[in-house]
């Protein structure tokens, strides 16, 4: 079951993600359309470029946007939420050796605290997201499974990892049921609203050059985000 | 009764069916029609499949559902944060239950789709500004208008509006006729006091062609001399002409793209017959929005630019205050405390926020010009754009919806508001009248027009 699971299924899983992530991205460009979606976006390059990567770079920054700003527990939470969510998979330690493994490169390596604390920091804030969820009207409102659902897609390998980080007796067990936990979460991104890890840069990079080119973008000093 | 004779799924394209319409006061026979109205399913699933694309789609299956656009909307704000008024939601159970459902949606859920799109939002794209993914609500409600139009769930204004449009290339029945006798008569009511002023029409190669709003002409017409007034105390060279004046698109309010289309195009046709430098247009919001920003899209024009440069008044003042082409008497400026109410047409979707601050720097007094908060591109709205004024059926809604400025602009102490945009202008009018807060209003001709400097040769021989 290990074989398989580092195995094969690694590879189908990295597959399916970049494949799958890679059909959304383009299927998105290909489908946006200047007249439908009124943006010049081909007259006006330069302008477009500027207002998409406006449009990101700010959204990107804690606190670097007025929405960010007047939310600042939203804020926090959020930024807890995604920066662990990237970092620890990425730069933990046993996953660069497995990775340099499989794929012949590695990342740079979180110190092991570091990644534990963040692993927690992830859960936690996860937690926060689901209460915020439960609490708030205007969150329970919009609120369906598949939003749970996916909070809870992301939170299981975290959940597993820091199982098999206090070596439980049972440690093959949970370490292969994290590896399973990674892979379905790997596979399931294009096909839920996990997706956003590529539709958040092309939306945000859309609604940039639509007010880059059309909305002001060429008149003033670039949307006040 | 699946079609009315007055509710259907026809736009109204003559001049009886449009009188026809207007007769029925208030639009209580339409609204009765209304209700027995069918849904086109199949008509729905095409248009669907024709114009909901990468990024509508896109923006209705991404959203996170995390609630962060609640507060940016005023009126979710004002409405003792009712969930049903958080932007997700309203687009959510309205374009994305059709989308889910694909088109199979009955009268009932038509009627509140109605509402939602033109009593729950103005399009003012404020809650774009606030959303992580950039989801521009106010662009998929104003495609859902579009979807409701075809199907003939619209306010009986906007289809009398739309029809206007489509019958006179204006918002009112104003014909060009009269657009040119009015103009030229209040010129000929000012002359004495401004000798030499006059208001050429269809003049070639002039550096400015000024549209206006149809109101003005019917309900407003000193706001034409006073524009002739300003232009020639500038000393510009330029005209109107006597077809495609009008510079507004209560279609674009209606969701009737094809009459947006119709609308523009008469514009652009005076542009390009009488190839000025470039287009002024009057103090409007929406107006300017729809022939600047979104019109040359409607008119297929791929630079995404109407055909010569076009620019909003309150441009041409910035720009004629910074020339010295008005001169602003030091002893007349205002002194009292004022703001200025910037449409979301223009702030938000044109990105003209130091434009306005520059005006003010020139004709108020320093220290009595005080900013709303928030200002800028996160003013809100207004509480009547979008159409939203000039829909009885939701007149309680709307008066309610005024609050939000009513408070801004109490918070300012000002009491006086400058408002470059009909809209506005009007919610202002309304939420004195409603609130009694106590404030004057103004647009910002007449204030120009009582502290600029006269030069000589324009002043009355005694």
């Amino acid at each position: 079951m290990h074989a398989f699971l580092t195995g094969p299924m690694f590879y189908i899983s990295i597959a399916v993600l970049v494949i799958g992530l890679l059909v959304r991205v383009v299927r998105y460009v290909r489908g946006l359309d200047w007249k439908l979606d009124r943006v010049a976006y081909r007259a006006h390059r330069k302008a477009g470029i500027k207002g998409a990567a406006r449009s990101i770079f700010k959204w990107l920054v804690p606190f670097g946007t007025r929405s960010w700003r007047v939310q600042p527990v939203m804020t926090v939470v959020f930024f807890v939420f995604h920066i662990g969510v990237l970092a620890v998979p990425l730069f933990l330690l046993a996953h660069n050796m497995f990775l340099e493994e499989k794929l012949g490169f590695s990342f740079f390596t979180l110190p092991a605290p570091a990644a534990e604390i963040l692993s927690w920091a992830v859960l936690a804030a996860a937690l926060v997201l689901v209460l915020r969820r439960i609490a708030l009207p205007e969150v329970r409102i919009l609120t369906t499974f598949h939003d749970y659902f996916i909070l809870a897609l992301t939170a299981a390998p975290f959940v597993t990892g820091l199982i098999c980080r206090y070596d439980p007796a049972n440690y093959d067990f949970w370490l292969l049921v994290h590896i399973a936990a990674g892979e379905l979460l790997l596979i399931l991104i294009p096909f839920t609203k996990l997706s956003h890890v590529v539709t958040f840069f092309l939306s945000r990079a859309q609604i940039g050059m639509d007010f880059g080119i059309k909305r002001g973008g060429m008149k003033g000093k670039g949307m006040a985000w | 009764m699946p079609e009315g004779a007055l509710c259907n799924k026809q736009p109204v394209d003559t001049e009886e069916q449009l009188k026809a319409l207007l007769a029925d006061k208030g639009g209580q026979t339409y609204y009765e029609e209304m209700k027995h109205l069918d849904v086109d399913v199949e008509m729905l699933r095409q248009t669907l499949g024709k114009s909901l694309k990468s990024r509508l789609r896109t923006w209705l299956s991404m959203c996170a559902r995390c609630g962060m656009c609640a507060d940016s909307c005023f009126f979710y704000r004002i409405n003792d944060r009712d969930p049903k008024q958080v932007p997700a939601y309203k687009i959510q159970s309205t374009l994305g239950e059709i989308v889910r459902k694909n088109g199979k949606v009955d009268n009932a859920f038509m009627h509140m789709a109605m509402e939602t799109a033109w009593a729950k939002c103005t399009c003012c794209n404020r809650c774009a500004m606030y959303c992580p993914h950039g989801i521009d609500v106010g662009v998929m409600i104003s495609y859902l208008r579009g979807l409701l139009y075809q199907q003939g769930f619209v306010p009986w204004e906007m289809k009398v509006g739309a029809g206007m449009h489509r019958v006179y290339r204006a918002q009112m029945d104003v014909t060009p006729e009269d657009f040119v006798d009015t103009f030229e008569w209040m010129v000929e009511e000012y002359e004495e006091d401004y000798p030499g002023l006059n208001v050429p029409v269809d003049k070639d190669d002039a550096d400015i062609l000024y549209t206006v709003n149809a109101r003005e002409v019917k309900h407003y017409p000193e706001d034409l001399a006073e524009a002739a007034i300003l232009f020639n105390i500038a000393g510009e060279n330029w005209t109107v002409p006597s077809k495609g004046w009008e510079l507004t698109s209560l279609a674009m309010f209606a969701g009737d793209w094809e009459a947006c289309r119709l609308q523009v195009e008469s514009v652009y046709d005076a542009m390009e017959r009488l190839k000025p430098k470039r287009m002024v247009g009057t103090e409007c919001g929406h107006a300017h929005r729809a022939t600047v920003v979104e019109g040359p899209y409607w008119a297929g024009r791929s630079d995404g630019l109407p055909p010569v440069k076009s620019i909003h008044y309150v441009e041409w003042v910035a720009e004629a205050l910074r020339t010295g082409n008005l001169k602003i008497d030091p002893e007349k400026r205002i002194k009292e405390p004022v703001t200025i109410q910037d449409s979301c047409n223009y702030i938000r979707n044109h990105g003209l926020r130091d434009v306005t601050r520059e005006i003010m720097s020139y004709i108020a007094e320093p220290g009595y010009f005080i900013d709303m908060t928030p200002n800028g591109e996160h003013n809100y709205c207004c509480g009547g754009g979008g159409g939203f004024n000039g829909i009885g059926l939701y007149r309680p809604q709307r008066n309610k919806a005024l609050i939000t400025k009513r408070d801004q602009i109490m918070q300012t102490g000002a009491s006086l508001v400058i408002a470059p945009c009909h809209n506005c202008w009007d919610a202002i009018r309304d939420l004195e009248e409603e609130y009694q807060i106590g404030i004057r209003w103004s647009f910002l001709k007449p204030l120009l027009i009582d502290m600029v400097i006269v030069p000589e040769h324009m002043k009355p021989k005694e």
